[in-house]
């Protein structure tokens, strides 16, 4: 069975920004909510590195530990996603998240927070595959329709991958060897507990 | 329960997410720092949608795709920067509803940037200009698409019998597909002036000057694909990862493939800095002196290519003789770069080849932007890097169709394909057009003597360049007897064009206040209708976008793709063609200027559809060879995209009978017929393909010989040629010559004999640009020949002011002890008006502007907007990204100035007491004394807030400052081009 996960190719990324436009295109996430955001360190200096962030779907998520309400459930392909009906919005992912994956919109006066929402690997939730509550819920589910998270089919410089792990670490692999210089898979260890080997 | 989907509810960021991304974003960058600004994220939010409510409403999921009901694939190309990505859209019911990866198009093989995978909601359009408006008493009032009409063309006939046709200012636009561009300017002719611009005046009219007066052509001469070849790369002056970030995918892949130097000058350490193997710092405006550095050490190393340049280049000796001037000393005092650097990087583009030189704005926005081009090409030249894979100027266009709209005029200073404005030029698109060369004349004004001026008959006045779009409003406001023409610009018509992108906007809001009629004409409202006070004769039209229509766009590599329609134009906006058709029916000529085309029912009325305005092109499109690229095989192109090589762009062999050869979209020049299957041209200038592959060599366009020595190249040709020399154009007298004309077909002898008029002498001057018939292209390519000859490119470009380059400090130069060695040019008139520039960098010494203003302010883009940016900040997947206009300022500046990041600040300008109200970002991203502001924000104008002159619900959801307010006078002496790169500005905490 698959294990699908994200790789970001620090190298590769320009924080052009398409993963974060390509999903609120793709699941229309209302204004404030950002499944994908990239992150960028060292602006503006020699080193700038931008990375594209979103949940990475850990092989032991850490969000799934803390969950007071147990809503979060890892998928056959490996996909960590929760059930929104479950949630109370309590924020206690959010702490335990590395990657600052947990959104949660505003639904009342004095701050109080909404149902968690996060990046899905576009492979939506609990509810039927493809219908309409799934939709409105948790977004569109590529994965039911064949297709891969539509941030990384639509990355500029093709540097966020997403797929097989096995699959997108030979990718990697292969770039670094054509490179002759080291690794800026960003966040894969954090994720995986793996280093991607050349 | 989320709703997650778009609705009217408002969602702002959380207070966790808001830690959570403080957190992650440390230390600061341009979104954390805009993210941890405050309560804007809120605050916007609110005004973005319809309201802050409290209950949530649950509607039907409009983004939701039905899988059991049929969707349908349409694919356009996305609207935004040149690179030409493919967008492929889901359509159901006749709403896009899903926009899916184009993995099959070479060119972004399935991938976008932020705007690129945002461009559904443009068609979703919340904001969008949604029914013709005009403004009575001060406020906008609906009405419809007759009367607008009616009541603008009545206007402009008013206005032309009291100021003459030369009164009207057509203001064209980047953003209209090939068809719409031609269109339009084939209006501008039939209404008889030569005031017809668009975009290309403001982002690479010095290129296409310096470029074309260099080796033939002003157009990139290689691909984005092609870069993946190159082994030394320098950018300078653009910002690619920015402005065109798919084009990163070839350039990081070629990096890493090729292990190649890729090397960005520039005054800010850009995001392609950031990827960069060197990144040079220098002074902004300095760029000719950094190449005569780098020629320094290539001349001093005998690094140059000796044998092209005997070969291919006349007057490489002049620059030689000049560098001499810039020894390393004098270069680092001007530009700042040390002569080691200069060596080092000078040495790798010599050597480790092939090399391409990238330049954008950087560039071309300078008072001496053509001969910063006209640098950059002897840079090239010197080193042998033009006419190959991988090397080649590789100059990245601004706007989806920019490209293209360049190529069909929409120029003060061109008919159609680069003709110019001579008698020759108008007589042969007389012909192709099928109405009488005297109609023009009769529709163009008769120019009295003035101002120390002799008079002009229209025969005259239609061979004289119009006004620049950076201009107009100087034409507007400027005393009647200093103005080359009749009158005053009394009225504008402004089709797809922001008014916040040149410098002056304190004199644009004057010049707008004092037209007779403005008329705005896109899907958005623009700047050009919210800066202004005025209260009447103003008109919204509200124009489609191109994904609302369909036709041919030519992106940067002068690939030209068909996009087709997606969806049927919303609310009540209507396309370019249907507007224009509209327009000339009203004014009288749509029945001779629409004959040619086939007419159709469109939304509102009669239009012509694109296919045969191409037609039309191709039948008259020789200079460029924009003859070839036929509908018909367009189609067949973007139909079968996955049968196109990743780097040479060529269809494989196993690919469908009808593109097998051919390059992707035709690259112009597409010589010959449609029916000769000539492929495009990838690479211009390639000697080592025969020009029926898509070879070809340098164009001689200056005369034969110069200074007694030929200007004919010699001993190189491209492969295969029958002469094994250099050789001029073709015409029909040199085709008798050679004995070639037997070759001609009778047909193709009959037209040539029509265009001669019968008459042997007029015959023989028919030449290949001018043959309907494309005979003489046809046979030229048969013996292996390019139709327009085979010559050397000119390192001396003797027509054009500095004829050798010479580094000149810009008007506002904070190097008061240059000024007096590295003057700007003197005084003059040019297009019709005064250009002052020397003597405002005279004043400007006298009064000390460099110490009220010391520090530098250039401007430039940022991925998520685009050009004047109201379409990208009224879209909300973009505009929540970058709600605030900033400036970035150095820490050393910013901690002398008491200014914090984050602070609001007062930036004010040299001109007019401008000053603009925005945010401060510290960055080491700019050097010390150094300051940037990106130049797609308006909608406050000097701390005021004009959100409420748009009409209500299509103000942009971000608006802010506009650098344009600071940045001040100063024009290219050959194009107009502004000065949007240098001007002296100071910055305070507010």
């Amino acid at each position: 069975m698959a294990r699908l996960k994200f790789l970001c190719d620090a190298d590769r990324c320009i924080e052009c920004n398409a993963c974060v436009t390509a999903c609120k295109n793709e699941h229309e996430v209302p204004w404030g909510i950002n499944r994908r955001r990239v992150v960028t360190i060292n602006d503006g200096l020699p080193g700038e590195r931008s990375v594209s962030m979103a949940c990475m779907h850990c092989t032991d998520a850490p969000c799934a530990s803390v969950c007071p309400v147990d809503c979060f459930y890892t998928t056959d392909d490996a996909v960590v996603l929760h059930n929104k009906d479950t949630c109370i919005g309590c924020g206690y992912c959010s702490y335990a998240c590395p990657f600052g994956a947990p959104q949660y919109p505003q639904t009342a006066n004095f701050g109080t927070r909404g149902k968690m929402d996060k990046c899905t690997y576009c492979s939506g939730g609990p509810e039927p595959d493809m219908s309409e509550v799934e939709y409105i819920k948790y977004g569109s589910n590529r994965l039911a329709e064949g297709k891969l998270p539509l941030c990384a089919e639509m990355c500029s410089t093709k540097s966020l991958l997403a797929g097989d792990g096995d699959i997108i670490a030979e990718i990697y692999r292969e770039r670094v060897v054509t490179r002759g210089y080291g690794s800026g898979a960003w966040g894969w260890r954090t994720a995986y507990g793996e280093t991607v080997t050349v | 329960m989320l709703v997650k989907r778009r609705n009217g509810d408002t969602a702002s960021t959380g207070r966790l997410s808001q830690m959570a991304a403080a957190v992650s974003a440390r230390p600061l960058d341009r979104r954390s720092f805009l993210r941890a600004s405050g309560l804007t994220v809120g605050g916007l939010a609110a005004l973005g949608t319809l309201g802050a409510g409290m209950t949530r409403r649950v509607e039907a999921a409009e983004g939701f795709t039905d899988m059991s009901q049929p969707i349908e694939i349409r694919t356009n190309i996305c609207t935004h920067c040149s690179v030409g990505c493919t967008v492929k859209a889901e359509v159901q019911n006749g709403v896009w509803v899903g926009q899916e990866p184009a993995y099959k198009s070479p060119i972004n093989r399935g991938t976008h940037c932020a705007k690129g995978a945002s461009v559904r909601e443009l068609v979703h359009g919340d904001r969008r200009i949604k029914y013709p408006m005009k403004k009575v008493g001060g406020e906008w009032q609906r009405i419809s698409w007759d009367q607008a009409l009616t009541e603008i063309s009545e206007k402009m006939t008013e206005i032309r019998g009291r100021s003459g046709a030369d009164s009207v200012y057509l203001l064209g636009s980047a953003k209209f597909s090939n068809e719409g561009a031609y269109l339009f300017r084939k209006f501008a002719a039939f209404w008889g002036t030569n005031n017809v611009d668009h975009q290309a005046r403001i982002c690479h009219s010095t290129t296409v000057a310096g470029v074309a007066n260099t080796w033939g052509y002003g157009a990139m001469t290689n691909s984005y694909n092609d870069i993946r070849n190159s082994k030394t790369i320098i950018f300078m002056g653009s910002n690619a990862a920015e402005a065109h970030p798919v084009s990163l995918q070839h350039i990081l892949e070629g990096k890493e493939t090729q292990r190649a130097n890729v090397m960005v000058f520039d005054p800010r350490f850009t995001r392609t800095a950031a990827h960069a193997t060197e990144y040079v710092r220098f002074r902004p405006g300095t760029d000719i002196a950094v190449i005569y550095g780098m020629l320094w050490h290539i001349f001093e190393n005998g690094w140059e290519d000796r044998e092209y340049i005997a070969s291919r280049v006349w007057g490489m000796d002049q620059i030689r003789e000049e560098t001499r001037a810039y020894p390393p000393e004098v270069v680092e005092r001007i530009t700042g770069i040390d002569g080691e650097t200069l060596r080092r990087t000078a040495e790798k583009f010599a050597k480790e080849r092939p090399s391409t030189f990238i330049w954008c704005m950087g560039g071309t926005q300078h008072t001496v932007g053509t001969a910063n081009v006209r640098m950059y090409n002897n840079l090239l030249l010197a080193t042998g890097n033009v006419g190959g894979e991988g090397n080649g100027a590789n100059i990245f266009r601004g706007h989806c169709n920019v490209q293209g709209a360049t190529d069909f005029g929409l120029d003060v200073g061109n008919l159609p394909c680069y003709y110019g404005l001579g008698a020759g030029a108008w007589k042969h698109w007389s012909r192709v057009w099928e109405v009488p060369y005297e109609y023009f004349v009769s529709r163009f004004d008769a120019v009295p003597a003035k101002g120390g001026r002799d008079a002009r008959t229209p025969e005259q006045n239609m061979e004289v360049a119009g006004i620049t779009s950076t201009r107009w409003f100087d034409a507007v406001t400027i005393d009647a007897e200093d103005i080359d023409q009749v009158d005053n610009i009394k009225a504008m018509l402004v089709f797809g064009h922001g008014g916040n992108t040149v410098p002056r906007m304190q004199d644009a809001q004057r010049g707008m206040d004092a037209l007779d009629l403005l008329v705005v004409a896109d899907p958005h409202p623009t700047t050009f209708a919210a800066l202004h006070s005025r209260t009447d004769n103003t008109y919204l039209l509200p124009i489609c976008t191109q994904f609302e229509c369909s036709g041919s766009r030519t992106a940067s590599n002068r690939s030209v793709q068909w996009g087709e329609k997606v969806v049927d134009p919303i609310f009540e906006s209507d396309n370019d063609y249907a507007v224009i058709y509209g327009l000339a029916q009203r004014l009288g000529f749509a029945d001779e200027m629409f004959k040619n085309y086939e007419m159709v029912q469109g939304k509102f009325g009669m239009e012509p559809t694109p296919e045969s305005v191409l037609r039309e092109i191709n039948r008259g499109g020789w200079s460029t060879g924009y003859t070839g690229q036929s509908p018909e095989r367009l189609k067949a192109h973007m139909a079968n995209q996955e049968h196109f090589d990743l780097i040479t762009l060529r269809a494989l062999p196993d690919a469908p009978e009808e593109i097998r050869g051919d390059f992707y979209g035709l690259p112009w020049p597409c010589w010959g017929t449609p029916e000769l299957r000539h492929p495009g041209t990838h690479i211009l200038y390639n000697t080592n393909l025969p020009p029926m592959e898509g070879g070809g060599a340098f164009r001689p366009r200056f005369g034969l010989d110069r200074d007694g020595e030929t200007l004919l190249a010699e001993g190189s040709w491209p492969a295969g040629s029958e002469i094994e020399d250099g050789y001029p154009q073709f015409t029909y007298g040199v085709l008798q010559e050679l004995g070639w004309d037997a070759d001609l077909t009778p047909q193709e002898l009959a037209t040539i004999r029509r265009i001669g008029n019968n008459d042997p002498e007029a015959m023989a001057a028919v030449s290949w640009s001018l043959d309907l018939s494309g005979g003489i292209q046809r046979v030229a390519l048969m013996h292996g020949c390019v139709p327009f000859g085979n010559g050397k490119a000119r390192a001396v470009a003797w027509n054009l002011p500095d004829p050798i380059p010479v580094h000149r400090e810009p008007i506002y130069s904070p190097r008061t002890d240059l000024v007096a060695e590295y003057p700007t040019r003197e005084d003059g008139r040019q297009q019709r008006m005064p250009n002052i520039g020397l003597t405002l960098q005279t004043a400007n010494l006298e009064n000390r502007v460099a110490e009220q203003f010391p520090i530098i302010l250039t401007s430039g883009r940022l991925v998520e907007y685009e050009g004047g940016g109201e379409e990208t900040r009224s879209n909300p997947w973009l505009a929540e990204l970058q709600q605030d206009m900033f400036v970035e300022i150095n820490p050393a500046d910013a901690s002398s100035r008491g200014i914090v990041d984050g602070g609001w600040v007062w930036v004010t300008g040299p001109e007019g007491g401008s000053r603009a109200r925005v945010k401060a970002l510290v960055t080491e991203r700019v050097g010390q004394g150094v300051a940037f502001m990106p130049f797609h924000f308006a909608g406050w104008f000097q701390g005021e807030d004009q959100r409420g002159n748009y009409p209500e619900g299509t103000d942009p959801i971000v608006l802010g400052e506009s650098v344009n307010v600071i940045t001040t006078y100063g024009y290219d002496p050959v194009t107009g081009m502004h000065e949007g790169k240098v001007t002296l500005c100071q910055i305070a905490a507010a």
